[in-house]
């Protein structure tokens, strides 16, 4: 352990701490042998007392110690860092939102109700689905929701062949995972040189045990499959189901729409597109779109608006009511322990309402424009495997700097952290030796894409005349590369007292 | 590295030294490498029985997984103990004391579906 | 409208770009085209959102009622230090902590979430956590059901039925089998049954909640839990209410291999149903089945210690499709919140909240038992929650409570429909004496124009 001298080291909450040392929130509680059998209580609860300041001190150097969009750049490929605005917390810590119970009667949540509503119709049209649902806790989540209505659909309709799921090579690890939480078999289908889904091995893979093809538009290239309704028409025509990965929907709003290419099944990461916070990993949020033949699958509960007696409201979705309905026969049934990630629909909708149809097409046309203008600098001295108009984001390969110096793709992305920038995305499509994807997402300005491409210049300039000091890299921040194999070999998941 | 000459071979990498009817089994240097430091291995249950080239485990280095297969059929009569705590000793000595398991061979006639070391040379080289 | 392009930078941009027109960056095949006309709401500027979600909130009225709602979901004080160190830029707008260099405070901070997660589950392992309590249990059913090869699993009908019904969801994708064991009339597991069941070496588990869905404290007896280890049968528990493992016995202790729980209680917002803070904790035998991140302690090449996210290769974006789940996002901030609460609160608050529910619950039990007309359902010890059994259909009375301005609970013949005349009642360290008196009150009123 290092010294505590090291200015460097942080002690964890258990190493503060003193018992007795305790706040006072509430009042004092009586010994609880008074109202349980002591035969059901615990020995003792070896958790440690701290100050209030001393926890105040103790999370805020934490915070110190953790980099997040707000203090700079975050060009990370496929998760879509954009600026996270204030407004939308604000409104999701309103007390009739933060202190609503689940269980609180549908008559008495009119509000929730309405900004799911609200959520849904927007979703809906916005990518050309005909419902969503707001169960899903998360990209994963809906895609297994996804899957399980799929799977059901074909029950249904008696078509228990169709087991296998196929899925592109350059696919996010979620998509072959949730196939197999469903029993699917997953079939990867490789690119073809132009980075896109081969329409030729597509047709080779599909056939009479098709149920479901997941892909993404653009895809993780950051490149739009123009041949896509080429693609669904042939899975369609076997039977099968196109699933939309989201998480490139910032690359599309009021541009196209997946429901138009003939996907049948989409979700969305709200924490990528619409600027929920990701906090260190989640909470997300991921509603699950589906077209009109799979409505009546979609998990519990949905909400359902109806008339209501009475005139007056700024919007139609004022003139309704609404309630949540348990009852659906053809349901997956619930996915989660309640009704969605509630906080993060007012977050959403607060971000719908900041945009409206003509805000969110800009989003996603100046996404386009600040990935490209990064994509045509950065070309000049790093190899761009795919040199044509990208979407909202763009690869780049160091494999030609490995060869020529040894400086790989890790050692860019730890260089980068020492000038103050977020690394990229690493090693991820798979199909890219010594990948790096960039995504600028929206909200960043020329000046800022300016600074970044001229600190990946002079990376890539230092990798040719001192490649060592990338390979200490980074030498800036609180602590160094850090020994994943021993993290693995001798796994430390806990602390634990010491023994004296 | 170079491959032991008196060892057979697999096309997934592994390889086969017989001792009367018993197979020992492990990963080639080209593995081992490949893989990066590994982490964990998931080795067969004592007393199980394996096909050749068949599913018989899976080996974890930091940043991948792998599939182990079996180049021999038979009955898992033996595993390596020691790679619960010394899981480097694959990186270390793979031909040594970095082997897998032990299998009791079901079919020796089965080892002319594997490689020589020459051959296994020429396609580690290529790969 | 957050984007900060000029127009002049544009301009600039699409030059250096090569291209004439924003839209130009975007071709579709003509057949994409989008030519629907949009239904998105309209853009407002920010004042225009604050009263927009201001008229909304208004309709938002079961905040104004006295509430005796739990049931999975539970209102504890949270100390406003909480929001002020959450809240945080850096804690808040910060990825998954893969570039470990720069996230050296999140890492630590999930390491400590996982610490306090087996401190106080008793359990050996714990991970980053889950989306909730329901998703954790089908994680943990999954890990049993790999761990042991079989495809059934015996649940206690005392789990919580949205737990139940979500483990359903989960395994009919798997093709597994789930059994349920009843409920006694003192409103705990049939254990005996259980063990009984899982002695033909059918069952990879036998799911139980402590406290149940009825509030009460339901454990596997001495005897149980060795047959079920006999029977190679994993004993998983779960827990809805994270507050009562301050004062009850560790999961642990009773013979649990795997904790799937709940820990909105510690500082998470009710929120209309999330997001909160699932966890999943096991022995040390389950540690590489366990799903989802994993922070473990470590040193940099300086001999620095130092905090990374480890055993990756179980995950999706290694293993793909063999991942032991598909699990990728997580609920971090959510676990971020839960352990500084529990920093806050320590071993001392922790204590007082637990006895301050405990007491508050049982004098509510007293008083709405003392109306004529009413009785406890079950006579097990509870945690913060109990049955009551008002005589006539639970909804009736609570229709009625409800118009004196009151939620008194839950209807049980929602999910029980033998419980059709009970209510589920909850008392929390936030509810006061007036909120008993009000609902002794009210329920004495109702019951006794009702028998009439």
């Amino acid at each position: 352990m290092s010294p505590p001298s090291d200015r460097t080291f942080s002690p964890t909450i258990f190493d503060l701490g003193q018992e007795g040392r305790a706040n006072r929130y509430l009042d004092s509680g009586k010994p609880l042998e008074l109202f349980i059998p002591p035969a059901d209580l615990r020995d003792d609860l070896p958790l440690p007392d701290n100050s209030e300041l001393d926890v105040v001190r103790h999370y805020t150097r934490l915070s110190q110690r953790t980099f997040g969009i707000d203090l700079g750049f975050y060009p990370l490929g496929s998760c879509t860092m954009k600026y996270n605005p204030r407004v939308n917390d604000a409104m999701a810590s309103k007390p009739e939102f933060a202190d609503l119970h689940p269980f609180v009667p549908d008559d008495l949540a009119q509000g929730a109700l309405q900004v799911m509503y609200e959520l849904e119709r927007s979703l809906s049209s916005l990518f050309g689905m005909a419902a969503f649902s707001l169960n899903p806790s998360a990209g994963a989540h809906a895609e297994l929701g996804a899957l399980l209505i799929a799977k059901r659909y074909f029950r249904d309709r008696g078509e228990t062949a169709r087991n296998k799921v196929i899925v592109p090579d350059t696919a996010h690890g979620t998509n072959p995972a949730s196939a197999a939480m469903c029993g699917f078999k997953v079939i990867s289908l490789p690119s073809d040189e132009r980075g896109r889904v081969s329409l030729e091995e597509l047709r080779k893979a599909i056939g009479p045990d098709t149920a479901v093809c997941m892909m993404t538009n653009p895809n993780t290239l950051g490149l739009f499959e123009d041949q896509i309704a080429e693609i669904t028409a042939a899975v369609h025509a076997a039977g099968g189901l196109m699933y939309y990965d989201g998480a490139n929907a910032n690359a599309l709003m009021g541009n196209a729409r997946p429901g138009d290419m003939g996907f049948d099944l989409m979700h969305l990461n709200t924490h990528k597109t619409f600027t929920i916070p990701h906090g260190g990993g989640g909470a997300g949020h991921g509603p699950l779109g589906v077209a009109a033949h799979l409505v009546d699958y979609l998990p519990t509960p949905v909400v359902v608006a109806e008339a209501k007696d009475g005139a007056g409201g700024w919007s139609p979705s004022d003139r309704l009511s609404y309630h949540l309905e348990f009852d659906r026969p053809k349901s997956i049934g619930p996915m989660r322990s309640f009704w969605s990630n509630f906080a993060h629909a007012v977050r959403a909708l607060a971000y719908l309402y900041a945009n409206g149809e003509e805000g969110l097409r800009r989003v996603s046309q100046l996404a386009v424009l600040n990935a490209n203008y990064l994509r045509v600098k950065i070309a000049e001295f790093l190899e761009t495997p795919y040199p044509e108009l990208c979407r909202h984001e763009f690869v780049v390969s160091a494999q030609q700097l490995k060869r020529d110096t040894g400086v790989r793709a890790l050692d860019l992305a730890k260089a980068l952290l020492d000038r103050g920038f977020m690394a990229p995305t690493m090693y991820f499509p798979l199909i890219v030796p010594e990948c790096l994807m960039i995504e600028p997402t929206e909200t960043e300005s020329k000046e800022t894409l300016d600074a970044f491409v001229e600190a990946l210049r002079e990376i890539v300039e230092t990798a040719k005349s001192d490649p060592e000091s990338l390979f200490a890299a980074p030498v800036t921040t609180v602590v160094g590369r850090v020994d994943e194999t021993r993290a693995a070999r001798q796994p430390d998941l806990r602390w634990r007292p010491s023994p004296n | 590295m170079a491959q032991p000459e008196n060892l057979l071979y697999s096309k997934e990498h592994e390889w086969l030294k017989i001792d009367g009817d018993v197979a020992t089994i492990g990963v080639t240097d080209y593995a081992q490498d490949s893989l990066g430091d590994i982490v964990y291995v998931e080795l067969p249950k004592i007393g199980s029985s394996v096909a050749q080239f068949g599913n018989a485990g899976v080996i974890e280095s930091v940043k991948a997984v792998s599939d182990l297969y079996s180049p021999i059929s038979g009955e898992v009569v033996e595993v390596n103990a020691a790679l619960e705590s010394d899981p480097a000793s694959v990186n270390k000595a793979p031909y040594d004391d970095g082997w897998l398991f032990k299998v009791r061979m079901s079919d020796s006639g089965e080892t002319a579906n594997l490689l020589g070391a020459t051959e296994y040379a020429a396609l580690a080289a290529s790969s | 409208m957050y984007a900060p392009h000029t127009a002049r930078d544009v301009a600039q941009m699409l030059d250096a770009v090569g291209v004439k027109s924003l839209e130009a960056l975007l071709p579709v095949p003509q057949e994409l085209a989008l030519r629907a006309e949009l239904d998105v709401v309209p853009a407002l500027p920010e004042i225009g959102i604050v009263r927009r979600f201001d008229d909304l909130a208004k309709k938002s009225t079961g905040v104004r009622y006295r509430s005796f709602l739990g049931a999975g979901a539970y209102r504890h004080y949270v100390p406003p230090a909480i929001a002020a160190l959450a809240m945080r830029g850096e804690f808040l707008t910060a990825y998954t902590p893969y570039q470990a260099e720069v996230s050296q405070g999140y890492l630590q901070a999930i390491y400590e979430w996982q610490t306090y997660i087996c401190l106080l589950s008793g359990m050996d392992v714990a991970n980053a956590s889950v989306y909730d309590g329901a998703t954790a249990l089908a994680e943990a059913a999954i890990m049993a059901l790999n761990a042991t090869g079989r495809h059934k699993v015996l649940v206690s009908r005392a789990v919580h039925p949205n737990y139940r019904a979500v483990l359903k969801t989960y395994c009919d994708g798997l093709d597994v089998e789930i059994e349920e064991i009843p409920y006694t009339g003192e409103g705990v597991t049939d254990t005996a049954a259980a063990v009984a069941a899982a002695a033909g070496k059918e069952y990879a588990a036998v799911v139980l909640q402590s406290p149940n869905f009825f509030g009460n404290v339901d454990t596997l007896p001495a005897g149980a839990s060795d047959a079920l280890r006999d029977s190679d049968t994993i004993a998983i528990a779960v827990v809805a209410e994270a507050l009562s493992m301050a004062a009850l016995a560790t999961p642990a202790s009773w013979g649990a291999q795997i904790v799937a729980g709940e820990a909105q209680s510690f500082g998470v917002p009710v929120a209309y149903g999330g997001p909160y803070a699932g966890f999943i904790a096991a022995t040390q035998e389950h540690m590489r089945r366990i799903p989802g991140r994993l922070v473990g302690k470590t040193v940099d090449n300086a001999g620095r210690t130092a905090y990374v996210l480890t055993l990756q290769a179980r995950e999706q974006h290694i293993r793909r499709e063999r991942a032991t789940s598909n699990i990728c996002t997580n609920q971090a901030h959510c676990a971020l919140i839960a352990t500084i609460y529990l920093a806050l609160m320590g071993k001392t608050g922790l204590r007082d909240a637990a006895a301050l529910n405990l007491e508050r619950s049982r004098e509510l039990a007293t008083a709405v038992s003392s109306i004529e007309g009413v009785d406890l359902q079950f006579p097990a010890p509870f945690f913060n929650e109990f049955v009551a059994d008002v005589h006539r259909p639970a909804s009736d009375v609570l229709a009625a409570l409800r118009e004196r301005g009151i939620l008194g609970g839950l209807d049980l013949g929602r999910y029980y429909p033998e419980l059709a005349t009970c209510v589920l009642m909850t008392a929390t360290e936030l509810t006061t004496p007036a909120d008993i008196s009000a609902l002794a009150d009210a329920l004495s009123e109702v019951c006794d124009v009702a028998a009439v």
